[in-house]
């Protein structure tokens, strides 16, 4: 935090020769050691560092399996079996990179819904979450090119389907899908492309990731409480041993649902298209995205119109960096805001139905009266998509003017012992 | 820990990430679930029956083979650990009774030879369309990954259920149903030359006839008693269930592998994870704080 002052004592004499030329072990030290943290931060605390685990593992899975990769039409599907079938613990590598990116979305989503709850976005922290906002876009960027490279039959019609999107926009619209493809279909040149920045997009996520954690530095972790650090020798703690060792043991636990997944269950989360060849003449009976995208695709197919679909979806993230402005309530944490809270719980739901939605074919029917049909996919699509937003522009806007909120503690510490005397 | 007053947020968040996983991919409109098999390979210490993948081996040589390549497989994965267990002498003899094209020889000119177990599978069909042209105009897809390229819908909430019992077998299931699912068509449903009523495959109208007509008659009665070598009765039940366990293997041939790391891994993980647990309740213990 800005008004906290560096703790290194170099001991030694290389240490200190070291210090006066590149004080990179006063770095390490002052951000990973003695940075001291709210002693009230809870197990949601710990998704940051779980995710800056998934960033390192997908990235030293990927470096691996491009040494065995082969990024053209004719090899690329084969070179995946070649693999899975072949390379030392090849299988372990892939299978640990496909369902690393749903780990790391999970762990993301758990992230931001962390923030959202507990107010994280709100000043000063608006540049930290924005930033965050940044980082979520690259990764969906990263993971759609990253599913297309395996040419499966849901790689291709993905790509197809969402490149497409582009040739909503008036007038530039076809030629900018063109320039995307680097032909005038889904082809060689696109793979070779998505493959291209696919290497590229996960180092310019880490470079977001340290502005990010810079951000974080200077300003201060928020903590379930929402009050602001007053006192640090009362509110906060070392960040070593005490958040080390508790993020440590939320990363092993993490790990294991990780595990599970690649050793017990490593195709739940893809789909069995996948396993089959791109074949641009079969379109397969349903296009679904993987998971992460599903409440997105929901959004994207709820408005009969392309363009209005097109900028619906982009906006339902866009707005998310908008927050810190949306939400009127000078009360930090949801904790004291009890009609925030339920209307935050809503708005979880509301998003996994919008997942639901996305998976779904339009026009399946959800609701039914007298053999008559009051209710379609699409529809129920866009009752959800008008509650997305209105969480946004019409509920956090107006509770911060209306909610009564419950006493805040003057402290963390003051906070952390009202705990403890329950 | 302040865990107590968070409950509600880790609950949903849970339900959250959970209810967003997993859409089976392939529709069937209309079309019957098969029926779930009991497999030797399914859950965490699963393992393939070494008799049952010869059987199906057997089976997809003698009758799936004139039409089904497996062309990312060579003869030697046949005695790979964690596969059919056949010796290397068995696979060596095998695989000369193969002709595979090789070449060019110091004349210039292409050759074949006998096969070696470093080879692949050969190709049923030169390509596609040759392929297109024996079979009514239908591919007969690829062997090699066709367990994991099929699926049916699980809807909800077996799915769900499925992340915990590790249900994962709808691709054996399937190609079961399909060698067992033939029959007439219902009452009223026509059925166009060249295609024949299937009770599991998407649509019910499949362009390959039942293949398993080779090894029984119309009454179902095997034709050779004595196609299985190791006293297996010959039911149609159990060659579709044999053919399709060897599919899987063929689909995920280190299967046995990654689930015997996977115990180790998971368990190493839960010690790992208890030995932090009390560290981090030691540790904490000296702030005295209700963690
Ligand atoms: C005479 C050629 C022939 C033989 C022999 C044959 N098949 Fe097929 N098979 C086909 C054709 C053609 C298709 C494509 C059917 C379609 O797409 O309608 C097919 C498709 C399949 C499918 C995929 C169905 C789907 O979901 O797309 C499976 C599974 C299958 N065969 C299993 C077998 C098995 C197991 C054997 C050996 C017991 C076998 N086949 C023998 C011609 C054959
Ligand atoms: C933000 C981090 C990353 C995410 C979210 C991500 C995501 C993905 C996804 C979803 C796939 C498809 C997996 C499949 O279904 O088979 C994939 C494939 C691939 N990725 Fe990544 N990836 C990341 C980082 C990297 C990096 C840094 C590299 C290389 C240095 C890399 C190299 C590859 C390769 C070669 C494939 C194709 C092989 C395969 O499909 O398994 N990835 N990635």
């Amino acid at each position: 935090m800005s008004e906290h002052h560096s703790t290194y004592v170099p001991k030694t004499g290389i240490e200190r020769w070291l210090d006066a030329r590149l004080p990179i072990i006063r770095l390490t030290h002052d951000s990973a050691v003695s940075y001291p943290v709210p002693r009230n931060l809870n197990y949601w605390w710990t998704f940051g560092g779980i995710l800056m685990f998934m960033l390192v593992a997908q990235i030293v899975t990927g470096v691996v399996l491009v040494m065995h990769y082969t990024p053209h039409v004719d090899f690329a599907f084969s070179s995946v079996e070649h693999i899975m079938r072949d390379v030392n613990y090849g299988w372990l590598m892939r299978y640990a990179h496909a369902n690393g990116a749903s780990m790391f979305f999970i762990a993301v989503y758990i992230h931001i819904f962390r923030g959202m709850y507990y107010g994280s976005y709100k000043a000063p922290r608006e540049v930290l979450w924005i930033l965050g906002v940044v980082i979520f876009l690259l990764m969906m960027a990263t993971a759609f090119m990253g599913y297309v490279l395996p040419w499966g039959q849901m790689s291709f019609w993905g790509a197809t389907v969402i490149t497409n999107l582009f040739s909503a926009i008036p007038v530039i619209g076809d030629p900018i899908v063109t320039w995307l493809w680097g032909g005038y279909s889904v082809d060689n040149p696109t793979l070779n492309r998505f493959f291209s920045l696919h290497y590229l997009l996960p180092f310019m996520i880490f470079g977001v990731v340290i502005l990010h954690v810079w951000a974080l530095h200077h300003v201060g972790q928020n903590n379930p409480a929402g009050v602001e650090v007053k006192n640090y020798a009362k509110d906060t703690i070392p960040f070593t041993p005490f958040a080390t060792v508790k993020d440590l043991f939320a990363m092993v636990c993490f790990m294991i649902l990780f595990a599970w997944f690649v050793f017990y269950h490593p195709n739940f989360l893809g789909h069995a298209d996948n396993y089959i060849h791109a074949d641009p003449l079969k379109t397969p009976a349903h296009i679904v995205p993987e998971w992460y995208f599903l409440p997105f695709y929901g959004i994207l197919r709820a408005i009969p119109d392309k363009l209005g679909g097109v900028v619906a979806m982009f906006a339902s993230i866009a707005v998310l960096a908008f927050l810190p402005w949306l939400d009127t309530s000078k009360i930090k944490s949801g904790r004291y805001r009890p009609t925030f809270k339920i209307f935050f719980w809503i708005f979880v739901v509301v998003s996994v139905l919008l997942g639901y939605t996305g998976s779904q074919p339009t026009d399946k029917v959800v609701l039914s009266l007298g053999g008559r049909t009051v209710l379609d996919m699409v529809g129920f699509a866009q009752i959800l998509t008008a509650m997305y937003f209105a969480y946004f522009f019409v509920v956090l806007p107006l509770l911060g003017l209306f909610e009564k909120p419950k006493a805040v503690p003057a402290s963390i510490a003051d906070a952390v012992l009202g705990e403890s005397k329950k | 820990m302040m865990i107590k007053s968070s409950r509600p947020l880790m609950a949903a968040l849970a339900v959250a990430s959970l209810a967003f996983i997993g859409t089976p991919a392939l529709a069937s409109g209309g079309t019957e679930h098969p029926p779930a098999q009991k497999w030797s390979f399914s859950g965490p210490f699963g393992t393939f029956d070494r008799a049952q993948l010869q059987r199906g081996f057997k089976v997809y040589k003698e009758v799936c083979a004139a039409c089904h390549g497996l062309e990312k497989l060579s003869f030697r994965n046949l005695y790979q650990p964690g596969g059919p267990g056949f010796t290397e002498g068995q696979v060596k003899t095998l695989a000369k009774e193969y002709k595979v094209k090789d070449g060019p020889n110091e004349s210039g000119e292409m050759f074949e030879r006998p096969g070696r177990p470093a080879d692949r599978f050969p190709k049923p069909f030169a390509n596609d369309e040759a392929a297109k042209a024996a079979n009514n105009g239908a591919v007969p897809p690829d062997f090699s990954v066709i367990a994991k390229a099929r699926t049916y819908e699980r809807g909800f909430p077996m799915w769900l259920i499925d992340i915990v019992t590790q249900y994962q077998e709808q691709g054996v299931d399937y190609i079961t149903g399909i060698l067992t699912g033939y029959g007439a068509p219902p009452h009223g449903e026509k059925i166009e030359d060249g295609l024949h009523w299937n009770r599991y495959f998407p649509g019910n109208k499949i362009a390959m006839a039942n293949p398993l007509v080779a090894l029984f008659d119309d009454a179902g009665k095997a034709q050779d008693a004595n196609f299985y070598t190791d006293g297996t009765p010959v039911t149609r039940e159990q060659v579709a269930k044999d053919v399709a366990a060897f599919l899987m293997w063929a689909a995920e041939p280190k299967m046995e592998e990654r689930k015997q790391t996977g115990a180790k891994v998971i368990l190493w993980l839960i010690v790992l994870a208890g030995l932090l647990y009390f560290t981090k309740k030691r540790i904490w213990a000296r702030l005295g704080d209700a963690h």
